[in-house]
């Protein structure tokens, strides 16, 4: 019966806002002008806690109360009860090609991977396009940040963060720069099938590429200790927040030894690495929390490495990185299929963590990795009014329905392309 | 059999006399010189003759002449005076080797590399009159390519072959093999059987012509082939003459052997052969003891190599991780394959093909033996069974009068360790091997030097190896160290004349292993004789008898069904099985009932009720859990081997999943723990028409034929728009018709027409695989399920099977369905759609997750598929996410998993709801079937638990101590200095709709 209400709910959201628009008209959100104020709400904070039958409140872009005795105004804001429904702090992708990647098999709508090897100065917000159609089939589903990140081999490029509802790339900016990405080639030895030939000078390949990215961080590093040069290099250039710790180096690896490799480089170059990826970090996940590196977890919804390994194993990981006291989140790759992160998250609470901890796992956590965890990632005051009103449980499909989103105060418009072809086809067939 | 016996003789008497009137063979050939006759006639005496598996004679006499053997018995067997003898005290002859499957002496073939390519070549390369396919080499026979190859033919000499059938190992019919001797005279000579057989496979080698590109696509060119030549054998008027098929029904008549690459291969030659009437002898790959009760089912005489695999280093747990327990189950059990054939009653010979080193080939068949092989057996199967399987036992294969003189002189008895070959006689040639040890001269000998006529003794005690010896001479209570130098028969001894003397006596002399005598000189430098008489020969290699082979008794024989860590040691069975207390998700108009009991007997679904009681039944508690029927995948690609896509031609209506059933995929077993049940297992979509479907029911463990759905509706997989147009493979124009979605109409138009014409012609006509498959879909008695993304392609199908008096049964993928669903209800089609996927190619930018609504609501039939082994997994979910996109009911959306999928397929009478009388093919649910948090406790086909969460934890258990128990078994092998290789990736085949041998067309 509960989801026949929420049906019921979502219907009329539709109604009420889809006015057969194209997707052009959905408009980026004018500022925040009064406070808003969301109560008899089921908050989840995304830090583990919940505020039953709570009221959350914001004001000029920026949380301003959270709790079950916050005084409502009478005059001069905006209440939304929202009995029954459920706050949380908006959801963020941690990784994929949004707005980089439009159409993937056709080149022309390509621009997430830059050639060479080593091109750090590269940057992924140059590119990213306001304007993708992908971007409000994500927002309707609760995404509101997105960590942009370039591919490409070796040192790839440097990401940033957006926000969801923008008119251009200047204002989708949301940290800019934020990170250095390094894609470690895979080191699994060669399959039967190969042959002897083929395996030994792949791996020796591979380790010749690895011992590239590293000198070239050893060069940079010697480079920027000198601020006078006579030829300036980009690229050197572009890693400086490595050092100074303003930016993390994010190292694309999967295997056992390729994240060795990456704990490794972190202690050698003294900067701070992020694992992205990390199939197997279950195999050394104390290791990880020893060396404090977090793990910027690649989908849970994906098959085992290999036939031997627990069917569940990618469920569980998460749950196993938690165990051992990993800082983590949960990423997914492409662009189209990160409206399913919330699900990748729900996923991980069948197996092992509590809903609040997989909310966390793209939330809280995303927003520490990302180093912008003093801005959002919880429903906490003073934090960015980054807010969802969810019909229900977010982690689970049949109630999973976004009945509202603020990105810094400004209520977004929920309409997305597929709604609107939704509602076309159901004229069309007269169907209600 | 007295009369058969004489017979026998005279032939035998005849052939001799022949071969007497020839003398020296090949008197065409001129002589440059004095010509040299000369009689080849050699006894071998006093020796143990191993005459053939079963009989030995003791001190026996051995008699050749001019390459056969003339007479062979006790030692009162006559010897003719123009023999040379040759004294064989303590040793033993055996009849050399067979090898049925080997490549010497015919010119290396270079595999043709498999492009993925939007510009294929259509017709065979080959010039002259021959087949359309460049696979079918039936015109090359073997006997026209041979040439000597000297270092190869020692090679297989001194594994002990005194013959081979040689063939080009090319191409999916490879003609004929030749019988050949590898030994080093003309080619006219060494030929004893131009046409010994006929050779297969299912693999295309140099073959640059894109078709075939899959495993089934080679086994559609095999049937097609099949009934092409016997179309020509009614003389054709339009086809010419064609030589590949003449060739291939001459060939007919000889043995029949065809190449399989592993255990499922054997099982797909055995059966294209026994569709068309043929028995293939079948050359094994070494995986065939995972399956013996199937080997035994074929009926099929094998061949079966012994290249064991080795062990891997897996010393780094990195490299351990990428190593399943079933490559590292197949080390430790290999070797058991030879005992397990034997156990079996199979017929099997060996062949050293494989190996790396054929000098391994007879340790290796000593290992079989180690594992559990009979001697006897063991030796039948390198002469007398390969001699029988070819039809040449009249002249190969035992040590008869009248047979070929190949054989083998020994140290010992073949299968002991120590045992080496001395000689191999080959056509009647001596082939040395390791003579060298003939002339082992290590013992003790009693030496006498007469000095002046005072004789001295001396005991020589010579050690060392065979090929440099060393020696001690020991005179009274002094040990002196001598040098000793032996070449051939002659001998040069020094020693110094007392202990610690620097003057030496030198000795030279001549003689045998028994003894030597000659002349020498004392530190006086005078004259002295010698001799030296063999007392006690040394311990030494050639003389050790007595140590049979050790058996292995720690061979962990567990098979496990399928070969995989998951598999089952003891296959599940049926049950009565009585669910209690539970939700069930009838998808019948009762709906949803709470709280009822079900009962499951002989794996159908006996009775849902309340209170029910079953004596006997297995009582499963359901309460706070959810009963559904067991979810059905409309789109998948699991468990295929050798490609999913023929893809090559335009039209491949002809290929059939069902002959490439992979069994062992471990993705059967993955979606079970998703509640899959069932899987329509499609070709790939990057040819107009792919293929022929196969339903299966996921019961992990079963062979291929076990695996189908069995008496269902069959399917063909056509495909619409990009991928069939080559869209997204190459910025290059291609060069397949069609390239847009024009010419994807005509190309249907074009097909049923022609399959129309066809089906009018009756009798007497080219049978035509591809068209039989498509007049079927004109008769409706298959249906089409097609891959389709935009409306356009949707409406132009249904318009073209309309014209031709059909309907298109499903669209697969169907996108775009949303916009043409009143077309589709009113063509009765139905759609299986993903839930959420778009964007990643332009055909699918108007996808929405609205469809299965919008669709459902106007009244199509609509499922969630997954084309995915991933999404299969959690195929539930996805059906769950059409109450988030578009308000679906629960119930509704538990359907579009399973009654849906299920009416679409046309097995509603059997599976799809829970009511009583239908398969048991059911899912226990943890929790709501819809919810995120549900796993899928128990699933059960045919009322069999396949996936149990409590038994799938004992599973895990068992792979993890297996695995621990098997690396630390390959760490003290490579402790030990054994063989080993390197690790090597387990690799798996995990194929998309989208792509073809792994490589992604776009997704």
């Amino acid at each position: 019966m509960r989801y026949k209400k929420v049906i019921l709910i979502i219907s009329l959201t539709v109604l009420l806002r889809v006015k057969s628009n194209a997707q052009e008209t959905v408009y980026p959100a004018p500022p925040q002008s009064s406070p808003v104020y969301l109560t008899n709400a089921t908050i989840h904070v995304g830090n583990g806690q919940v505020v039953n039958n709570g009221t959350i409140a914001f004001a000029d872009g920026k949380i301003i109360a959270v709790g079950n005795e916050i005084t409502v105004p009478v005059t001069g804001t905006k209440i939304i009860n929202c009995s029954g429904q459920h706050v949380y702090p908006g959801l963020i992708a941690a990784s994929g090609n949004l707005g980089l990647a439009e159409v993937s098999s056709i080149k022309s709508t390509n621009d997430y991977a830059e050639i060479g090897q080593l091109s750090p100065a590269v940057r992924s917000l140059v590119a990213y396009n306001v304007d993708s159609k992908v971007i409000n089939t994500l927002r309707s589903n609760g995404i509101l940040l997105a960590h942009i990140v370039p591919q490409g081999r070796l040192i790839a490029g440097t990401s940033s963060v957006v926000q969801l509802d923008a008119w251009n790339n200047k204002d989708a900016v949301y940290k800019k720069d934020n990170a250095i990405h390094f894609y470690i080639p895979g080191l699994r030895m060669e399959a039967a099938e190969d042959g002897d030939e083929a395996g030994g000078g792949n791996m020796q390949r591979v380790m010749g590429a690895i011992r590239q990215a590293r000198s070239f961080l050893a060069e940079a590093r010697a480079y920027l200790k000198e601020s006078n040069h006579a030829a300036i290099n980009l690229n050197y250039e572009a890693v400086k927040g490595l050092f100074n710790h303003q930016q993390k180096l994010i190292v694309h690896c999967n295997g056992v030894k390729e994240m060795l490799m990456a704990i490794d480089l972190g202690k050698e170059q003294e900067i701070d690495i992020v694992i992205a990826g990390g199939t197997d970090s279950w195999m050394i996940a104390d290791l990880i929390k020893q060396h404090n590196i977090p793990v910027i977890l690649n989908a849970p919804h994906r098959l085992p490495v290999m036939q031997d390994d627990d069917i569940d194993q990618p469920y569980k990981t998460a749950w196993q990185l938690h165990r051992a006291g990993v800082l983590f989140c949960i990423g997914q790759e492409g662009s189209y299929q990160l409206r399913n992160i919330m699900f990748n998250a729900g996923t991980t609470a069948a197996y092992g963590l509590t809903k609040e901890e997989a909310l966390a796992a793209i939330t809280l956590n995303t927003a520490k990795i990302l180093g912008i965890d003093s801005v959002t990632g919880t429903l906490e005051a003073g934090k960015d009014a980054n807010v969802l009103v969810c019909a229900g449980d977010i982690l689970d499909m049949r109630t999973s329905i976004i009945l509202r989103a603020y990105i810094q105060g400004r209520e977004i418009d929920l309409d997305d392309k597929h709604k609107q072809l939704n509602e076309r086809y159901k004229r069309y067939y007269n169907l209600k | 059999m007295a009369r058969l016996k004489l017979l026998i003789k005279i032939t035998v008497l005849i052939l001799m006399c022949q071969m007497s009137l020839a003398g020296i063979a090949q008197e065409t050939f001129p002589v440059n010189g004095i010509s040299n006759p000369k009689i080849a006639c050699y006894a071998f005496t006093n020796a143990t003759i191993v005459q053939d598996p079963a009989r030995t004679i003791a001190n026996g006499t051995l008699v050749i002449r001019n390459g056969r053997i003339i007479s062979v018995g006790d030692k009162q067997t006559p010897i003719p005076k123009e023999a040379e003898v040759i004294d064989c005290s303590g040793k033993y002859i055996y009849a050399s080797f067979l090898d049925l499957f080997s490549g010497y002496g015919t010119p290396a073939v270079k595999k043709a590399p498999q492009v993925f390519t939007n510009t294929p070549q259509f017709i065979s390369n080959t010039k002259g009159a021959y087949g359309w396919n460049q696979a079918i080499k039936s015109e090359v026979n073997a006997c026209d390519l041979f040439t000597i190859n000297g270092a190869d033919a020692k090679k297989i000499r001194d594994a002990g072959f005194g013959s081979v059938v040689i063939h080009q190992m090319d191409g999916i019919a490879r003609g004929t093999g030749a019988l050949v001797t590898p030994g080093s005279k003309r080619e006219n000579e060494l030929m004893i059987k131009e046409k010994a057989a006929a050779f297969y496979s299912f693999d295309k080698g140099s073959s640059t012509q894109t078709y075939p590109f899959s495993l089934m696509g080679s086994i559609a060119l095999l049937r097609q082939t099949f009934l092409d030549a016997r179309w020509y054998k009614t003389n054709p008027a339009g086809e010419g003459v064609n030589l590949s098929l003449k060739a291939w029904n001459a060939q007919q008549t000889l043995p029949q052997i065809f190449s399989a690459e592993n255990k499922w291969d054997v099982l797909r030659a055995d059966k294209t052969g026994d569709e068309f009437g043929v028995q293939y002898i079948i050359k094994a790959d070494g995986n065939e003891y995972q399956r013996m009760a199937e080997m035994k089912a074929t009926n099929a005489s094998f061949i079966l190599p012994v290249d064991f695999p080795l062990a891997m280093d897996l010393e780094d747990p990195a490299d351990a991780r990428y190593v399943s327990l079933a490559d590292m189950k197949h080390w430790e059990m290999a070797p058991t394959q030879p005992a397990a054939f034997e156990k079996a009653g199979i017929t099997f010979c060996f062949t050293p093909f494989g190996l790396k080193d054929v000098k391994d080939f007879i340790p290796n068949i000593r290992k079989a033996i180690q594992y559990g092989l009979s001697e006897q057996k063991a030796l039948e199967a390198l002469t007398t069974t390969p001699a029988r399987i070819i039809g040449t036992n009249d002249l190969l294969g035992s040590l008869e009068t009248g047979k070929i003189a190949n054989l083998l002189i020994t140290s010992g008895p073949l299968f002991e360790e120590q045992t080496i070959i001395y000689q191999n006689w080959i056509q009647g040639d001596k082939y040395a091997i390791n003579e060298d040890a003939l002339f082992d001269v290590r013992g003790s000998y009693n030496m006498v030097v007469n000095n002046a006529g005072n004789g001295i003794n001396y005991t020589l005690q010579i050690g060392g190896s065979v090929k440099i010896p060393a020696v001690t001479v020991i005179h009274g209570n002094d040990t002196l160290p001598g040098k000793i130098n032996v070449e051939g028969q002659t001998v040069s001894l020094t020693f110094p004349c007392k202990k610690g003397a620097k003057q030496q006596i030198l000795l030279s002399g001549t003689g045998s292993i028994a003894g030597w005598n000659g002349v020498g000189r004392d530190t006086a430098g005078t004259s002295l004789y010698w001799t030296a008489k063999l007392i006690q020969p040394a311990q030494s290699l050639n003389t050790k008898q007595g140590d049979a082979l050790r058996k292995i008794s720690n061979v962990n024989a567990a098979i496990y069904y399928p070969f995989n860590g998951y598999g089952w040691e003891n296959k599940p069975e049926q049950q009565t099985l009585l669910i209690k207390n539970t939700t069930v998700w009838t998808n019948e108009k009762e709906g949803r009932l709470q709280n009822r009991d079900v009962l499951i007997k002989n794996g159908k679904i006996a009775q849902v009720g309340k209170d029910l009681t079953a004596p006997g039944a297995r009582i499963i508690d359901g309460t706070n859990k959810h009963l559904t029927a067991g979810i059905i995948d409309e789109h998948s690609h699991i468990a295929i081997s050798g490609g999913v896509n023929e893809g090559s031609n335009t039209v491949t209506a002809e290929v059939r999943i069902e002959d490439v059933l992979n069994p062992d995929d471990i993705n059967i077993y993955r979606q079970l723990s998703g509640g899959v049940t069932a899987s329509h297992i499609l070709p790939g979509s990057s040819n107009l028409i792919g293929g022929q479907s196969q339903l299966i029911k996921l019961r992990w463990g079963a062979g291929p034929e076990q695996l189908k759905f069995g008496n269902n509706d069959p399917f063909i997989k056509f495909a619409l728009g990009e991928n069939v147009k080559h869209s997204n493979r190459s910025e290059r124009p291609g060069t397949r018709f069609p390239q847009t979605r024009m010419g994807v109409e005509q190309a249907l138009i074009d097909v049923f027409t022609r399959a129309g014409e066809y089906a009018k012609k009756g009798n007497g006509v080219r049978k035509d695989l591809t068209l039989d498959a498509l007049v079927e879909v004109l008769y409706k008695k298959r249906f089409i399920t097609s891959h389709s993304y935009v409306q356009s392609e949707i409406t132009m199908l249904m318009e073209v099977a309309e014209r031709f008096g059909f309907r298109v049964n499903t669209f697969t993928h169907g996108m775009e369905g949303y916009k043409v669903a009143g077309q589709l209800k009113q063509h009765g089609a139905g759609v299986g759609t993903f839930s959420d996927r778009w964007a990643f190619k332009m055909e699918v930018v108007d996808g929405i997750p609205y469809n299965a609504n919008i669709l459902s609501k106007v009244g199509v039939i609509t499922a969630i598929n997954s084309d995915d082994a991933e999404m299969a997994r959690r195929l539930n979910q996805e059906g769950a996410k059409m109450m988030k996109y578009g308000g679906m009911s629960e119930e509704e959306a538990v359907k579009l998993v399973t009654l849906n999928p299920a009416q679409l397929l046309h097995i509603t009478n059997r599976v799809g709801s829970i009511k009583e009388g239908k398969d048991a093919d059911l899912v226990l649910w943890s929790d709501h079937p819809l919810s995120i948090y549900a796993k899928a406790e128990k699933t059960m086909v045919d009322g069999i638990i396949y996936f149990d969460i409590e038994c799938d934890r004992l599973l895990r258990k068992r792979i993890s101590e297996e695995r621990n128990r098997l690396i630390q078994k390959m760490i003290a092998e490579k402790k030990k200095g054994g063989p080993l290789q390197k690790a090597k990736a387990t690799e798996e085949e995990v194929w998309s709709c989208e792509g073809l041998y792994g490589e992604e067309e776009q997704l």
